[in-house]
């Protein structure tokens, strides 16, 4: 049996009193794609901070590949290889996409190591790799801030595969994106699951229904229910709590 | 390609010319002009580190004013030992009723402890005040104003410690460096090459960094210093190393000016000179190094001019300079050539098509 690659275990996050997450639990094994859902305020975006240290859990442990990471520094976190995609996109808009591209791609994080002119082959040719992934070959010299929405959230979606990490979270990857660029970035996820764990939230059903991976439904800072896409929507409590007031509010 | 190649020959070709006219300038300047060439040459030196903090990671400090003190204090007590016989000690300290010389001042006796201070102190002081702040995600405004606090906090510091600072009237009378007479016109003149020499070296020095890796993780920093977090990057100690090679290039600054100056008091490193140096920067455009020289020079030869004239005017003079600049140029003066540009395709682009002026053709 396969240990899992993340471990969130009985994690609690409190605002001011406020339980964001109230003692939720999740495992994710190496090479599968898990889809968060629920409610807005259900706790989806505080889980991701508190696996990627950006919250201190008050309660519980994170484990990462069977290391204790509850109270290590983000950064450092990230070097272990967990890398996550914000909900807005988070990219640099004063360089190119090639540079956006180098910069998530370099192993040398370190300030004193960083005096280098010369990318590395490694670099190069993991930034090519992940252009023709994105589908912006065309685009490597354009400045960042230049891209169109989707585009810029493609380049974070590039940014955090090229950093080679065995973890993704990916906070809504396919929000604001029309139909087809939705159905691209499924496409995508999909194909990166050949090599990476991913952690995906979305609002979007037509997407989620695309990426065709195991569901979890948070709610209240609690995980109500995992199950595939079917099992979900058939669950009369799911609907009571989420897809019912879901299908009041029309989706774009 | 062929273009950019030409391009940077000509580019090269520039700056050679500028460092031949401005190495030539003793010989076709005053002495007085020559020493305040000198002096704003040394201040260019500080403005490249400020580009380097505020133009590329967007770390504004309103206190180098400090870092540039710390530099000329400790060359101006090397130079006030050095002036005296030996066993003396410097006259503030018997008139404030001291009778031996203090620990830290008698470290800088010897010329090299001095020289390597010069670097040193400033360097440390800027960057463990950067990596206590940095770490605490200090940044923004509140960085900019803990600077100006410390600047203030600093030339207090130096006017209430009299019998260890000279007090309001600072440190003056430097009479002889490594041997050699200051005033000496020749000495002068090897004053103004060697700083010449170490502005034309911090400015390579400078624009090397800034082509390296750290450079591009600086500009990063500036645009999303959480996404470079979230990178496996630590964006604090970046901008440590950052405000510490600003620290060392005001140090070095701060002691060659006072070479020039021949004298440093806690007037010249407060809160008012340390934003001058800020909208020297500004006026030049802070992001490039060349934009930087450029509002160096301009700024202080400009203040030189008013203040001589009308000394009152000067401060009106900033701060309009800065409001304008803020608001009419934010990218300095080097912004004007494509600006130029732009409005002359705005004014003289044809309306209509050629096609349709010609009819009849």
């Amino acid at each position: 049996m396969t240990n899992p690659l993340l471990s969130v275990e009985n994690v609690t996050v409190s605002f001011d009193g406020f339980n964001a997450l109230d003692g939720i639990s999740l495992q994710l094994m190496p090479k599968s794609v898990r889809v968060l859902i629920g409610p807005n305020g259900a706790g989806k975006s505080t889980l991701l901070d508190a696996i990627i240290g950006h919250v201190q859990p008050t309660k519980g442990r994170v484990i990462f590949k069977g290391e204790d990471i509850t109270r290590v520094d983000e950064y450092k976190i990230v070097r272990k290889g967990i890398c996550r995609k914000f909900q807005a996109p988070g990219i640099l808009e004063s360089l190119t996409v090639a540079d956006n591209l180098a910069l998530a791609a370099r192993r040398n994080r370190q300030c004193w190591r960083s005096f280098g002119t010369r990318i590395s082959p490694e670099v190069r040719s993991q930034v090519e790799r992940v252009l023709g992934l994105i589908g912006l070959e065309g685009k490597r010299h354009a400045m960042a801030a230049h891209l169109s929405h989707g585009q810029k959230q493609w380049l974070e979606i590039g940014m955090v595969v090229a950093s080679d990490a065995e973890l993704l979270l990916l906070d809504e990857p396919a929000a604001g994106m029309s139909h087809d660029e939705s159905s691209q970035t499924a496409e995508l996820v999909r194909s990166l699951s050949k090599q990476h764990s991913i952690l995906v939230i979305d609002h979007d059903m037509t997407f989620v229904a695309q990426l065709d991976a195991p569901v979890s439904v948070m709610h209240m800072g609690r995980m109500l229910k995992e199950g595939t896409l079917e099992e979900i929507r058939n669950d009369p409590q799911i609907a009571a709590v989420y897809l019912g007031r879901a299908k009041e509010v029309p989706h774009a | 390609m062929e273009t950019y190649g030409l391009q940077k020959w000509i580019k090269a070709a520039c700056d050679a010319a500028l460092l031949l006219i401005l190495a030539l300038a003793p010989y076709y300047l005053s002495s007085y002009h020559l020493s305040l060439l000198g002096r704003f040459l040394a201040m260019a030196i500080l403005s490249l580190g400020i580009s380097i903090t505020w133009g590329r990671a967007g770390i504004l400090s309103l206190g180098q004013g400090v870092f540039w003190g710390l530099g000329a204090y400790v060359l101006a007590m090397h130079l006030k030992l050095a002036a005296l016989a030996p066993g003396d000690i410097p006259d503030f300290m018997m008139w404030s009723g001291l009778d031996h010389l203090p620990v830290w001042w008698n470290v800088f006796h010897n010329p090299f402890m001095a020289l390597a201070g010069v670097v040193v102190v400033p360097t440390v002081t800027a960057g463990a005040m950067a990596w206590l702040v940095f770490n605490r995600r200090v940044s923004g405004v509140y960085f900019a104003l803990l600077t100006q606090a410390l600047a203030l906090v600093f030339s207090t510091l130096l006017i209430s410690q009299q019998a260890y600072t000279g007090g309001f009237n600072g440190l003056t009378d430097f009479n002889t460096i490594l041997g050699h007479e200051i005033i000496d016109p020749g000495f002068q003149r090897a004053i103004y090459w060697i700083t010449l020499a170490a502005l034309a070296i911090a400015f390579l020095l400078c624009r090397w960094i800034l082509g390296t890796g750290f450079g591009k993780v600086l500009v990063a920093v500036r645009d999303g210093e959480s996404r470079v977090r979230f990178l496996g990057y630590s964006p604090a100690a970046y901008k440590t190393f950052a405000f510490a090679l600003a620290g060392a290039l005001a140090g070095v600054s701060g002691s060659l000016y006072i070479l020039h100056a021949g004298v440093i008091s806690p007037a010249m490193v407060g809160v008012v000179p340390s934003i001058e140096m800020v909208v020297a920067v500004a006026v030049g455009g802070r992001s490039s190094l060349t934009g930087v020289l450029i509002g160096t020079l301009l700024v202080n030869f400009g203040k030189d001019m008013i203040s001589s004239a009308i000394p009152s005017l000067w401060q009106f003079v900033m701060g309009a300079l800065f409001i304008l600049i803020v608001t009419v140029l934010p990218k300095g003066l080097v912004s004007l050539p494509g600006l130029g540009l732009r409005l002359k395709t705005i004014l003289f682009k044809p309306s209509v098509s050629p096609a349709l002026q010609e009819p009849n053709a």
